[in-house]
């Protein structure tokens, strides 16, 4: 029983920081923009949160409340550099996947330049303890208690709550059913009057400052408040993308798309824990292949049923019939 | 004093390379049904997208009441009360009939959709009106009719006042087209004003009050429906007199060029055979029409035919040659030319230039390519020619984006292609769809030159006046089973109605 709720208790980081990368997708794919970039928002976000963290840390803030700032922080920094992909894509119609990829190469680039320069290494560390050992009163519930309010990080219930507010949003407002709508038809959009470029910057907008954010808690909940330029998020963007594929460009789906990822990831890493893999006695390396195969085999079995959204990837000109 | 709701007066419009609309003006009286007249690229569809405020105009003005007005975007349009009905419509596949509705004006509460209070107006508009629709059903699982109210509804739930339709009988069947009629007569009796964009003549006679009239984007001019005729009206179109019958002599049979046996194909909507153990030839010198209503089997037959699809079970013969494994190349050079049903999907590659599209099936071809590199020259020179003969007209030539012409001139450009390529059996399946009765009659002259040429040519058709003046012989399927041969010279239109929907088949055939 420990094992379970080990696996499940580093389970959930994992899949708070893709859960709220895929979501940011969500709304920007949705919109029409492709979010390639999602992997350099992450970065940016990661490494802008934690460089805050390591300048403030030195006052004797509470650790909570660091890890808040620290998120605004990166929030406000992925919404910055999404900026870069919305002006290009959007303003100046530029091919999205060229776009996204230009900017993916340039933020470890930067991060690498930036800590050579400051700090004479690859990235930046933090110390500040972030783990929540038990949620006071909520940890003593019987298995609930421990499986959800144990050995967890801040960033779980803050995911949650983006999740039921991005759902809502998406379903329930004005505002989600014409971000839709310009994904799937922006002449159906426009000729009722919605204006499709401005959608569609709030739609890369929100990609932004969900990536930053789920950096910044990959960062914290995976890597222990480290960011570096070498290693960057290690494929979550794109680990994200493909959470976002296979939840079929929806947000309940994409949750439970994220957990699986996340589920493999800290299976892999956990072995030496499960007395059943242990005994293969095989190079943990290849069980640290596991969520890389899985998007392949996951992508490869689902992509015929998926359904991407019609108007993805095509900048939106007024003129085409 | 005229009550005019709205005048668009002197409206200039410039596309790249083309005048779309030169100088015209088009006046609209309240509470009546006004028809606008032309060709396909006659500048119809830009001068009420300038009305819609998609487009906006380089000279001109609009004015409403009396009143000169702005319209920068559709929600300025909006504001001053008018909707519009695209011919393709602008719906979203994915979303329900009630959220196309009031996108753009979604009844809210601090931004959430307030959908019980959207679906009582739809419900009480939809019943005032007559237009029935299912709220909650995806559009793409309604079909073309029902997408159409919903477009109906969409400018109802606006509370608009002047209506434009673009063309909206192109896609309606015969039925639909009268509920359509009908419906449009309503608006027009409750003070709403029309605008209606279309080629049919017929319709025209049948609905409006007043007709404007363009050509090749020139202001032709505007009479009063009760005053004028048929012919008149299509003289005013085209700038010259219009045949209406197909000039056409006796067949000249000869040898037999298509066989097909008991040819079976799988429908890709349901579990039953689309089409069922269907056999019949095709002669040289003559106008075979498949006749039917949409959707009997004739797409599938037709994709079995080209190599499109598979097939079930069966066998094609093409003048001695089996076929029936052939792939679409190897048909194509064996002698099949095809002016296909979907020309945006199946007959061009809408972003390619004129001329590319124009050696699609040929650019293998000595002629065209050398050592794997295209002649370039080769193939401007070979469209520039297929453009004069065909009468192609474009903007820039054979450099034009397929994608940027209007619909009848893609059409001509396709069967030019076709017809000019060294083939045995023509088959073009409904080639006059959606086009002026100008391309229609040139159109149906270039499949009787074909027949007379020694070709076989098979004709699908869902248009019963084609049927009739064209073939010279008349397969009628029914539900993927040939029910009856008919001789267009010794039945009548009725009669054909009764083969068509079922009613009556021919012993002989099937069963």
């Amino acid at each position: 029983m420990d094992i379970v709720y080990y696996l499940v208790q580093n389970t959930l980081p994992v899949a708070v920081a893709l859960l709220l990368v895929a979501l940011g997708g969500m709304f920007s794919e949705r919109s029409g923009v492709i979010n390639i970039a999602l992997e350099g928002i992450m970065l940016c976000g990661a490494f802008a949160g934690c460089l805050f963290v390591h300048f403030i840390e030195k006052n004797s803030l509470p650790a909570q409340l660091i890890f808040v700032l620290g998120m605004l922080v990166a929030a406000v920094a992925g919404l910055i550099f999404s900026l870069l992909l919305s002006w290009a894509a959007i303003h100046m119609k530029a091919d999205q996947t060229i776009v996204g990829t230009a900017l993916n190469m340039l933020v470890p680039a930067t991060v690498l330049l930036f800590s050579k320069m400051f700090f004479m290494s690859d990235g930046v560390t933090t110390n500040t303890r972030f783990y929540i050992r038990e949620v006071k009163g909520l940890g003593d519930i019987p298995v609930i208690g421990k499986l959800f309010f144990q050995n967890t990080y801040l960033s779980l219930y803050i995911g949650v709550v983006i999740l039921i507010i991005a759902t809502i949003v998406f379903y329930k407002t004005r505002f989600g059913l014409r971000l839709r709508a310009c994904g799937e038809h922006p002449q159906a959009a426009d000729s009722v009057g919605v204006n499709v470029y401005t959608m569609r910057y709030a739609g890369v907008s929100i990609s932004g400052v969900l990536g930053g954010l789920g950096g910044f808690f990959y960062a914290v909940g995976v890597m222990d408040g480290n960011v570096n330029g070498h290693t960057g998020v290690a494929g979550f963007g794109f680990l994200a993308l493909a959470v976002l594929i296979f939840g079929q460009w929806k947000p309940i789906q994409i949750l439970f798309a994220s957990l699986f990822f996340a589920f493999l990831r800290t299976l892999a890493y956990s072995t030496t824990l499960i007395p059943f893999l242990k005994a293969l006695n095989l190079n943990q390396d290849y069980y640290k292949m596991l969520p890389y195969v899985a998007t392949m085999v996951v992508l490869a079995f689902t992509s015929k049923r998926s359904r991407a959204p019609k108007a993805e990837g095509i900048p939106y000109d007024k003129g085409t019939r | 004093m005229d009550n005019y709701i709205i005048e668009m007066l002197n409206i200039t419009k410039v596309f790249p390379g083309i005048v779309a609309n030169d100088n015209i003006t088009l006046k609209l009286r309240k509470g009546e049904i006004h028809a606008l007249l032309g060709e396909n690229g006659a500048g119809k569809s830009t001068l009420m997208s300038v009305l819609f405020g998609l487009y906006q105009a380089e000279e001109g003005e609009i004015h409403k009441n009396g009143k000169k007005v702005e319209i920068n975007n559709p929600n300025d349009a909006n504001d001053l009360g008018i909707g519009m009905v695209h011919q393709h419509f602008k719906l979203v596949d994915v979303f329900t009939v009630l959220e196309n509705i009031i996108l753009g004006v979604e009844p809210n509460k601090m931004g959430f959709i307030q959908k019980k209070e959207a679906r009582k107006k739809i419900m009480d508009l939809s019943e005032q009106y007559g237009l029935k629709v299912n709220p909650d059903a995806l559009i793409e699982n309604i079909s073309v009719g029902m997408q159409q109210r919903v477009e109906i509804l969409k400018m109802l739930y606006r509370e608009n006042e002047i209506l434009i339709f673009d063309e909206p009988t192109a896609v309606l069947t015969p039925q639909e087209i009268d509920e359509l009629i009908e419906i449009m007569r309503g608006f027009a009796a409750e003070g709403k004003s029309i605008l209606f964009i279309t080629h049919k003549l017929n319709e025209i006679m049948a609905v409006a009050d007043r007709c404007t009239v363009l050509r090749k984007g020139k202001y032709v001019g505007t009479v009063d429906i009760k005053d004028t005729t048929k012919e008149e009206l299509s003289r005013m179109m085209v700038g010259r007199e219009v045949n209406f019958k197909v000039d056409k002599s006796e067949a000249k049979i000869k040898e037999k060029v298509l066989s097909v046996k008991n040819l079976s194909v799988a429908s890709e909507h349901h579990k039953n055979l689309a089409v069922n153990n269907i056999s019949f030839d095709v002669n040289a010198g003559e106008i075979v029409c498949i006749a039917g209503i949409d959707g009997n089997g004739q797409t599938e037959l037709v994709s079995a035919l080209t190599g499109l699809s598979k097939m079930e079970s069966g066998q094609i013969i093409l003048c001695d040659t089996d076929i029936t494994k052939a792939n679409i190349r190897k048909r194509s050079k064996a002698g099949i030319s095809h002016v296909p049903e979907d020309r945006h999907k199946h007959g061009l590659v809408l972003d390619y230039s004129l001329e590319d599209n124009m050696v699609l099936q040929r650019y293998w071809e000595p002629k065209f390519q050398k050592k794997g590199f295209i002649k370039k020259r080769e193939v401007r020179k070979y469209a520039n020619q297929l453009i004069e003969k065909y009468d192609v007209r474009s903007g820039q030539g054979p450099t034009t984006i397929a994608r940027s012409m209007s619909g009848g001139n893609q059409q001509k450009a396709i069967l030019g292609r076709e017809i000019d390529k060294e083939h045995k059996l023509l088959v073009a399946v409904q080639p006059t769809r959606g086009l002026d009765v100008g391309a229609i009659e040139y159109i149906h002259s270039q499949l009787v030159a074909s027949r007379d040429s020694g070709k076989a040519v098979l004709l699908v058709s869902l248009e019963l006046d084609e049927v009739m003046n064209v073939s010279d012989r008349i397969l009628v399927i029914y539900e993927g089973e040939i029910v009856g041969e008919l001789d267009p010279k010794k039945i009548d239109v009725q009669e054909l109605g009764l083969y068509m929907s079922g009613a009556k088949r021919d012993k002989s055939k099937g069963e």
